[in-house]
């Protein structure tokens, strides 16, 4: 039996282990259409920061690991699939008939349509080309303008800012929302990193928009002496929502991601509202034998019941595990991603879990400390916790998830003493979910 | 036959020799803050109980590493982190919904029990016998396994 | 090396912290805690000192094997002129707050000066700042601790405080420490509040690395666990009956003070003994003990923790004290039990729940209840003085007298002065049962004659925790003397004095000494610290802080006649049990003690004593 599986990411790569365990006989292929060995995006950051080399960004460090696990590694983009004739057509090409297929192509960034982001200057920040591309422009005293201050922008401004240095850089991210991290923090916590960013000497807009990007050729000769004001080294010019203009070096651009699925269109596998691939509990397409997991799907959040697209690694190594099972011939379900989310910012970190921004007839406690920059909000649905934000605390954060996600009872004591004191949430998890105490 | 950890919070009287142990091992300072075992203690009931990873077979954690950091000893059963490897992306320590992988602020790598190669120096230094390294099977590992069942997300069953 | 080298300076007026070295040169003499801690004090404090006023000091003080993997390594010690005694004080608790400062970098806080307001030191490792507590100031000990800990968002913080007690300037307040370990005696808590210093609260996560020789230290700490549980005392005993398995033996060997020490032996022994502890109770079918508890590092765990019958009358809709909590301990079972002639068993541990929750030492204040119970069946109390009527052997004037202790509030004030003051207010002064103001804890010195010599001859005041004769007189440890002779107590008082001060100044608990001699310590001290710490020294470095605490005394204008013992003790002979008719032979011990010590007839060490411990 022959598996395809289009996405060497952690989905791909998850799910081609899973069936290797499963299935030693097997064909297994998998195809990414970057010029690198499979790597996981999740530790761009920490080679922006200069803390791994490009290897130490590598999903499996073992040279031959794949060839001991007989997966074979195709370098390609797949164009089109054809679920009747069980084939995906490559770009080179190529045709590659399959058994059963796992769509893993993840996401990819999303632009904003605005004048000037096709220029050189404006980079994102999602591949290990484009890190290569923002290291080569990050330099001592560059001015650089960050474009949104979602969970990717968040995470890589200490890279930004420390490369910049405070003589002469600078960095500047400009957010529409009107707070950072808005789809992942509460108002609160996010102003605790808003303020911690600031103290680390970023400069951050939000509810600001961008509306023009120009090249800002610096001129030589006579014209340097009339334009004397543009001829610096600042090379595109950025126009804000408000009119005013202003200089920087380069943009990184990270206004988000969406499914990337271009090349279904015509196949037959049905894209949700959302735009992501539908599934269903057993990570299966609408086209046969076709199953998909990770970022380019639609999956049901565990906490609503209702459609998200899934952007959360731990939930696609989830679907990845449940989808490689069933591709393999087992039967594995899965009931839903949890929200979660960690953060770093300038040493500061952050999480939240589930339904953090709370339920209708639920309530809630909530501490802050915003002189220690640490932060706790538990959301609870009659005595169980549905949903949670924490900043400057991840010791036993994990046990969160188990609440949560077990819908452990806390009984009205337990409940009680977390409303006291939300930080007891291990305690609680040990006394209710595990019966221990 | 595969040893692990057995933990009888009934005889644990709080001594904290456990998380001392663990943090020297590791750490090569007696600093219960940085030990990978911890002693809950519950007051009103006066129960103390010993927590770490029990090497559970779904290993979320090694699972959701974006980078491969975290292996399992065949041999022992464990999952072990490989610091050389972490990034310290700290997604490990919200999939592990026990709470038992933990960063560490001063390494920016994240630890948890790897059993001490066999060893475990917590085992060795409880005065009471609250934690022993024995035969997987007698462990309650089952009682544990079932309790993970819980969680809404699945491994594969095959 | 084992001693972090730091230590905190805190001057509580200016409202300034700074961290200086450690001097080691008098750490290679008065290795740590106790010893160290009150060498500092001695140098920095004149012996004059008020120790209510802002020139008093206050010192918390870890030992070299404080947060190692020593057992018992998590002891501290409080150092100051003691508000009860006007003595050099230093009151030692366990729990988990020593190790954790010690964790955090610091061998030792010295506070000095009085804050303008009230306020607490917050300590987390080197960041170190003086905090408002006026939001938490006049709540108890319970309250601070977790008020604390939510306020700081971390659970794992260790919290040391004062309760309304301390605040209310009673004079035998505690300072208390993980909900109920305490420095309890001697009015070490009333000095922190006078200062208006309200709490520490620390988290610790350097740690205690700098082992001298680790693999050495790990055997012979080893080893020395060894000893502990292979030990009767230490290894079943204690464990299991806590230091409440004394309370029977005592009454038998007649030495159990009652009812304000007229008596010998209480005929409610039994039902204030650990075995009545352990018993379900027909109310409510549970026992009153729930399980046994170690402090930091400790292998022997005779911690108590017990529950209190909901339908009790102290606790009936109050929910607050359903809870399990630090149980009874024998001194407290005894000076709130027969001290008073009281056998309610959940009245006492009510009354102990109080004594932790508001932070007073249960010794001082059930000792102060007998006095008054004295003086209430004697008509010089009345109840309309009191609040309540109060004979010998009511438990409801014991809880009410402990509520009102607590908070200060009406006849609490009297309590809170303590039996010495209290007595001398109301004309009998001979009804106090006390040494240099501070109460006997739970051993007649009629029966057990080498105890009224570590009485009159404590440092800080009547003590047993400052040579425990009891473990040769009644246990036979290390060897079994007569209790009822004086002969060679002088010798035996001596050298428990002087051991019991390394014990003391190590980091390390007293109770090990039921298994342990200096033998088992030095090893340990040796593979951890650098410098010498052979047996030889040790002996040495523990006769040097004795001489050293006496030195300070005497220059605080304490002479040998306050190495003395109430006129009860030495002319009412005992009316019962094997010590029927003695009375305690004080006066022939006192002067062989003296010669013991190499001091002058007048208890003044000689200058030849001097010279020889580089005093």
């Amino acid at each position: 039996m022959k598996h395809v599986i289009l996405g060497n990411g952690p989905t791909g790569v998850v799910a081609a282990e899973t069936i290797r365990k499963m299935r030693p006989h097997d064909a297994i292929a998998v195809v990414g259409d970057e010029h690198e060995r499979p790597y996981s995006r999740m530790a761009i950051p920490y080679l922006l920061e200069g803390k791994i080399a490009e290897s130490g960004t590598l999903l499996r460090h073992d040279r031959n690991h794949w060839i001991d696990n007989r997966i074979e590694l195709v370098e390609a983009r797949a164009s089109s699939i054809d679920a009747d004739a069980k084939s995906v057509t490559l770009s080179n090409g190529e045709v590659l008939p399959y058994d059963r297929l796992l769509l893993a192509t993840g996401s990819r960034p999303v632009r904003p349509p605005i004048p000037g982001m096709h220029l050189p200057e404006v980079v994102s920040c999602w591949t290990l080309q484009d890190a290569r591309a923002i290291l080569d422009r990050l330099r001592p005293g560059a001015k650089v303008l960050q474009m949104g201050a979602g969970f990717i922008g968040c995470i890589i401004m200490e890279a930004i800012a420390n490369a910049v240095g405070k003589t002469g850089g600078s960095l500047t991210v400009v957010e529409m929302g009107d707070r950072m991290v808005p789809r992942m923090m509460t108002p609160k916590a996010s102003a605790l990193i808003r303020s911690w960013s600031e103290k680390s000497g970023v400069e951050v807009l939000t509810s600001t928009r961008v509306t023009a990007i120009e090249a800002n050729v610096p001129h030589a000769g006579l014209l340097s002496l009339v334009y004397k004001a543009k001829n610096t080294k600042e090379r595109v010019q950025v126009t804000f929502g408000d009119g005013s203009t202003r200089l920087f070096d380069f943009v990184i651009c990270a206004t988000g991601v969406a499914p990337a699925i271009d090349y279904l269109r015509g196949s037959g596998v049905e894209i949700g509202k959302l735009g992501g691939i539908v599934v269903d509990d057993h990570m299966r397409t609408t086209a046969p034998d076709v199953f998909a997991a990770g970022d380019c799907t639609e999956s049901v959040d565990f906490s609503t019941g209702e459609l998200m697209v899934n952007a959360i690694q731990p939930n696609a190594a989830d679907q990845a595990l449940v989808a490689g099972a069933n591709m393999a011939g087992g039967a594995a379900r899965t009931r839903g991603g949890l929200r979660m989310n960690v953060l770093e910012t300038f040493g500061l970190i952050s999480t939240s879990y589930g339904q953090w921004w709370g339920a209708e007839g639920g309530d809630h406690v909530e501490v802050v400390d915003e002189a220690a920059h640490s932060y706790i909000r538990l959301e609870f649905q009659d005595d169980r916790i549905i949903g949670a934000t924490v900043v400057g605390r991840t010791h036993h954060i994990g046990a969160l998830r188990g609440l949560i996600q077990t819908g452990a009872k806390l009984g009205a004591d337990w409940k009680a003493r977390l409303q006291a004191d939300p930080n007891k949430f291990m305690d609680a998890y040990l006394a209710t979910a595990l019966s221990l105490a | 036959m595969m040893n692990s950890l057995h933990i009888d919070a009934s005889k644990c009287t709080g001594c904290l020799q456990c998380e001392m142990a663990c943090s020297y091992e590791n750490h090569g300072v007696f600093a219960t803050s940085k030990s990978r075992i911890k002693v809950f203690d519950f007051h009103s009931t006066g129960r103390k109980v010993p927590y770490t990873c029990t090497q559970c077979a779904e290993a979320w954690c090694m699972h959701a590493c974006p980078v491969g950091a975290i292996h399992e000893d065949k041999a022992l059963g464990a999952k072990v982190v490989n610091e050389t490897t972490c990034v310290g992306c700290k997604v490990c320590t919200i999939a592990c919904p026990f709470g038992t992988i933990n960063y560490v602020a001063d390494t920016g790598k994240v630890q948890k029990c790897d059993l001490c190669a066999g060893k475990p120096a917590c085992a060795e230094a409880c005065p009471t016998g609250a934690i022993t390294f024995v035969d997987a099977s007698w462990t309650g590992l089952d009682r544990m396994r079932a309790w993970a069942e819980k969680l809404d997300t699945n491994a594969p069953t095959a | 090396m084992s001693w972090q080298r730091k230590i905190l300076r805190v001057d509580l007026t200016a409202g300034t912290v700074t961290s200086e070295p450690l001097n080691m040169e008098w750490a290679m003499e008065y290795l740590g805690s106790r010893g160290l801690g009150t060498k500092y004090f001695i140098e920095e404090v004149g012996a004059g000192v008020d120790p209510l006023s802002p020139a008093n000091k206050l010192i918390f003080a870890t030992g070299p094997l404080t947060g190692t993997m020593a057992s018992t390594g998590g002891r501290y010690t409080v150092i100051t002129k003691g508000a009860l005694t006007g003595a050099i004080a230093c009151s030692n608790s366990g729990g988990y707050w020593g190790a954790e400062l010690k964790m955090a970098g610091w061998d030792m806080i010295v506070f000095e000066g009085k804050s303008p307001k009230p306020v607490y030191l917050l300590v987390r490792d080197g960041e170190v700042t003086i905090e408002d507590a006026a939001e938490f100031w006049g709540t108890s000990v319970w309250h601070t601790e977790e008020h604390l800990k939510a306020k700081h968002q971390d659970p794992l913080m260790r919290v040391s405080s004062v309760g309304r007690s301390a605040e209310k300037g009673c004079l035998y307040a505690a300072v208390v420490n993980d909900l109920h370990r305490a420095a309890g005696r001697s009015g070490v808590g009333t000095v922190m509040a006078s200062k208006n210093l309200k709490a520490i609260a620390v988290r610790g996560t350097v740690g205690v690395g700098n082992i001298r020789d680790p693999k050495a230290f790990f055997d012979a700490s080893k080893a020395a666990k060894k000893v502990l549980a292979d030990n009767a005392v230490t290894g079943q005993g204690l464990p299991a009956y806590g230091t409440q398995v004394l309370m029977n033996v005592i009454n038998e060997i007649g030495a159990l003070p009652t009812r304000n020490h007229k008596d010998v032996q209480f005929e409610g022994a039994r039902d204030i003994s650990a075995e009545a502890m352990a018993e379900k109770r027909p109310t409510d079918g549970k026992a009153n003990l729930v399980t046994n508890q170690a402090c930091f590092g400790c292998t022997i765990a005779c911690g108590r923790i017990s529950q209190m019958d909901k339908g009790h009358y102290t606790v009936e809709n109050r929910p607050q004290y359903w809870g399990a909590s630090g149980g009874l301990e024998y001194e407290a079972a005894w000076a709130l039990g027969a001290a008073n002639g009281v056998n309610d068993l959940e009245a006492l541990t009510y009354a102990n729940f109080l004594a932790n929750e508001d932070g007073f030492d249960p010794i001082s204040f059930g000792a102060t209840v007998g006095a008054v119970m004295e003086l209430y069946e004697m008509g010089v109390l009345t109840k309309e003085q009191i609040g309540i009527e109060a004979p010998f052997g009511s438990a409801k004037a014991l809880t009410f007298l402990a509520e009102k202790t607590a908070t200060g509030e009406g006849f609490g004030k009297e309590m809170g002065l303590g039996s010495k003051r209290l007595t001398e207010k109301y004309g009998h002064p001979e009804l106090s049962m006390s040494v240099k103001g501070q109460e006997f804890p739970a051993y007649d010195s009629r029966g057990i004659q080498g105890m009224g010599l570590t009485y009159a001859t404590s440092n800080r005041g009547a003590c047993h925790l400052r040579s425990y004769t009891v473990a040769s007189e009644v246990l036979g440890i290390p060897i079994k003397t007569d209790p009822l002779a004086t002969d060679g107590k002088a010798g035996l008082v001596k050298a428990f004095q002087d051991a019991t001060a390394v014990f003391d100044s190590a980091g390390i608990c007293l109770f090990t000494s039921f298994a342990w001699s200096l033998v088992d310590v030095a090893p340990q001290l040796q593979a951890a610290c650098e410098g010498d710490w052979s047996l030889e020294n040790l002996n040495v470095v523990g006769e040097r802080i004795w001489n050293m605490e006496r030195m300070f005394n005497n220059a605080a204008g304490f002479t040998s006649k306050d190495d003395t013992l109430p006129k009860r003790l030495t002319t009412e002979p005992a009316k019962t049990g094997p010590a029927k008719g003695l009375v305690n032979g004080l006066d022939k011990m006192l002067p062989e003690y003296y010669a013991e010590r190499g001091w002058t007839p007048d208890g003044i060490p000689t200058p030849e004593t001097r010279a020889r411990l580089g005093l």
